[in-house]
């Protein structure tokens, strides 16, 4: 049997989770019409026989959910998380501990090689998890090499044309005349970005990198290996982290631009006040207060990865994978899918347009 | 530089594995449920039936609410389809509400382009989407999604069988909308009439290969209620907003003077059985099937029509890109044939207009020649004449100072010479 690993974090400080439970007699403060209202207990499949008067103002819209809810769970959902850092930060382990099993490239293929490759590659391994009934393709896109070079020059590029290539494969599908009822989603959601615990300051790799790949994808920047720092020295780092990222212009997952409204904003508000999150990985458990705990067991003490006090991971795990997953993937859809789809599709027009000697601003005033 | 070499490996058609611990992506649904409340349902109902068959009273019993409108006139020329929109909620679900209905449907004598219509209607609703999902700048997230995705067909009572207005139109409708058939206005069918109008309904769209919208049979938790339902088709309804007094509750119902036909009650009639399938359990399901089948179904004919393929003969993948990019030049070209066919016609037009003005200028100029020529005889004829009266009051004048001059002399000679005087008198009158 799995044995429970029990969340220590329900402090007060931790208030990111933020799902309110629904049930069908749920009231909301929303002004509703005089005809509707809130359903009674009643509902027509349980309590015919001599249960509670059934409320004959009730229409059942609000049954949608469940009906959302039961396609949703037998449809599955999809997520690729893609990882970039040097070799030695930890991404593997991280994987692991995020989604509990053995989930990494180097997990699964025995003989990991130690290696360093001499170019960046891009690999990666799906899997297919369940809990509580809900099915999930995890999809784990590993990079190994980058960074790693003596000279790193555009080392990002390979990177961008894959995230590039999954868009346009997914933009394929969508304009074929026959296409299939789900097009299958390969497209990056979410990269996390390593930085090393250097204390100081970014690295002009990590600038570079962060600013053209935070145009195309959601980045998620984190401090691997972060029991290599004490807490003035992480939040001293973090601090000048986050001055860098604004002073280049970077915007990072949750992007400002991007709140939809000012609960939102309030809520991503704190998140972007706390990245990035110092983490620690870790697949090994161990005795701790007369519980098994995720941790990293040294002469000095033995750090627990979900205990707030010792490093942040409880905050990325909660960040990507219970609250914001789902806008992770919105934003991957509607908006960096969205802005490949319109270059891709100007950048044919205007080749055309010039042979033609149609100026360019004649056509953008017919596509709009 | 480092030089770039991708190996991609994909997992090999991903693994089941197991997790340790408790990881938080259930909360997968919640999270999807979540942003789609915020984001607000849409729901878009078709009811097609002849005038007068209780369509909106359905409506309003259905939705438990009084939308606006008053009954149609049973006189209109064609088949028309009035669409209203409205915002309902329920606890924390918002629905954007639209009820599209026929307006003069089979009140012509002649109903043979009754269906036609509708059929337009429901085209040009994905006809809209169709375009949205082609622009190149779009948000189809926030766009608001008219397609129908449930028609409520409204047959009538007649407890005999279905009229060939009705097969005609649904076989029409039945590869683009979900459709539902139901009896409008059953309390007017005994019980037993009722179980027997249902079979011959049911048998005639079956041979008439007419595919009405089944319920979903796929989903365990909802397989069987579906099941049973689909046996149920088509529902057998009544409604009515108007609320009687039955026991010590208010119900809605309608009384007739031998009783009372209570809406919700179910052995009175399928409103609840209706209701259920409609809103409570398949509301999901019939927007998914509008999209992934009746949807899909459009963009592709309509794409083929329009030249697009996918491969071309030598099974090369065509792009989108490359069609467009042809039809763009195709289409430009047209265009500026037509500019200069117009440009072209413009000229000649002027030029026919100023050669027209022309020959007009020169009318006028003839015409002020003539009149001026004209004017002139006349003014010299006019001085002849002057001239001419002129010599005879000259002459007149002369003969006069003549004869007065005559006179004088004879005065001077005396008056001996009256008779001379008279003689002279005499001539002078001759003169």
């Amino acid at each position: 049997a799995p044995i429970p690993v029990t969340r220590v974090d329900e402090t007060a400080v931790y208030q990111m989770e933020v799902i309110p439970s629904y049930s069908s007699s749920a009231m909301s403060e929303a002004v509703v019409p005089d005809a509707m209202m809130p359903p009674a207990a009643g509902s027509l499949y349980g309590e015919k026989a001599g249960g509670p008067v059934v409320d004959f103002s009730y229409v059942g819209i609000d049954a949608i959910l469940e009906q959302m809810r039961r396609k949703a769970m037998k449809q599955g959902f999809e997520l690729n998380i893609m990882v970039v850092g040097q070799s030695g930060l930890g991404k593997s382990t991280l994987m692991n501990t995020l989604f509990k099993s053995k989930v990494s490239r180097k997990s699964v293929l025995a003989a990991a090689q130690e290696k360093i490759p001499k170019t960046i590659e891009i690999k990666s391994i799906s899997h297919d998890i369940e809990e509580k009934g809900v099915r999930m393709k995890l999809t784990v896109i590993d990079t190994p090499g980058f960074g790693d070079q003596i000279n790193n020059e555009n080392c990002w590029q390979p990177i961008m044309k894959f995230i590039n290539d999954q868009y346009e494969a997914y933009l394929q599908e969508e304009i074929n005349i026959n296409r299939k009822k789900r097009i299958p989603d390969s497209r990056v959601h979410c990269c996390i970005y390593f930085i090393p615990p250097t204390g100081h300051c970014l690295r002009p790799l990590d600038v570079e990198f962060m600013r053209r790949l935070s145009k195309v994808v959601n980045i998620v920047p984190v401090i691997a290996k972060a029991d290599t720092l004490t807490l003035e020295e992480r939040d001293f780092f973090k601090k000048k982290i986050r001055e860098e990222l604004r002073a280049n212009g970077i915007d990072v997952y949750p992007q400002k631009e991007f709140d939809e409204d000012a609960e939102d904003r309030m809520i991503n508000e704190k998140i972007r006040e706390m990245i990035p999150f110092a983490v620690v990985g870790s697949d090994q458990e161990y005795q701790v207060n007369g519980r098994r705990l995720l941790g990293r067991k040294t002469k000095w003490g033995t750090i627990e990865v979900e205990n707030i006090a010792h490093c942040e991971f409880a905050y990325l795990r909660d960040l990507l994978i219970r609250t914001h997953m789902q806008n992770i993937k919105d934003i991957t859809s509607s908006i960096h899918y969205e802005m490949y789809r319109v270059r891709r599709l100007n950048e044919n027009n205007t080749v055309v347009a010039h042979a033609n000697g149609i100026p360019e601003h004649h056509l953008a005033a017919h596509e709009m | 530089m480092a030089s770039t070499e991708i190996a991609r490996q994909a997992g090999e058609g991903a693994r089941a594995v197991p997790l340790s611990g408790h990881v938080g992506f259930d909360s997968m649904p919640d999270q999807l449920v979540n942003k789609s409340v915020n984001h607000g349902f849409c729901f878009n109902i078709l009811c097609v039936g002849e005038t007068g068959l209780g369509k909106s009273t359905l409506m309003d019993t259905l939705f438990n609410t009084k939308f606006e409108g008053e009954p149609t006139q049973h006189n209109q020329p064609g088949v028309q389809l009035k669409s209203n929109t409205y915002e309902l909620q329920e606890s924390n679900v918002r629905l954007k509400l639209t009820v599209v209905n026929t307006v003069g449907f089979g009140d012509q004598i002649n109903k043979e382009d009754s269906y036609k219509s509708i059929v337009e209607f429901i085209d040009a609703q994905f006809e809209a989407y169709l375009q949205e999902e082609l622009k190149i700048k779009r948000t189809l997230h926030s766009y608001h999604d008219t397609r129908i995705h449930a028609c409520l067909y409204f047959i009538a009572p007649t407890g005999h069988s279905l009229k060939s207005l009705d097969l005609v139109t649904m076989k029409k409708l039945d590869s683009k909308v979900n459709i539902i058939p139901i009896i409008a206005k059953s309390d007017a069918i005994s019980k037993s009439e009722l179980t027997k109008f249902k079979i011959k309904i049911t048998s005639e769209l079956v041979s008439n290969g007419v595919q009405i919208y089944q319920f979903p049979t796929d989903d365990e938790t909802v397989a069987e209620i579906n099941s049973t339902m689909n046996g149920h088709l088509p529902f057998a309804v009544v409604g009515s907003t108007e609320e009687v007094k039955i026991g010590n509750k208010m119900v809605k119902a309608r009384q007739y003077p031998w009783g009372t036909v209570q809406v919700e009650n179910e052995n009175h009639c399928d409103f609840v059985k209706l209701r259920e399938m409609l809103i409570r359990v398949n509301m999901e399901d019939l927007r998914e099937q509008t999209h992934t089948r009746h949807y899909e179904l459009y963009r592709r004919c309509k794409l083929e029509e329009m030249g697009f393929k996918d491969t071309d003969p030598d099974s090369k993948p065509f792009s989108l890109q490359e069609t467009y990019e042809a039809k763009r030049n195709e289409f430009m070209s047209e265009l500026q044939k037509k500019e200069e066919e117009m440009r072209q016609m413009f000229v000649q037009r002027v030029k026919e207009k100023e050669a027209e003005l022309k020959e007009a200028e020169k009318e006028l100029h003839e015409k002020f020649d003539r009149l001026k020529k004209l004017h002139q005889d006349e003014k010299k004829k006019l001085e002849d004449k002057k001239k001419a009266l002129d010599d005879e009051l000259n002459m007149f004048k002369q003969k006069k100072t003549a004869a007065e001059l005559l006179q004088n002399q004879a005065q001077q000679a005396g008056g001996s010479t009256t008779l001379k005087r008279d003689k002279e008198r005499k001539n002078l009158g001759f003169l």
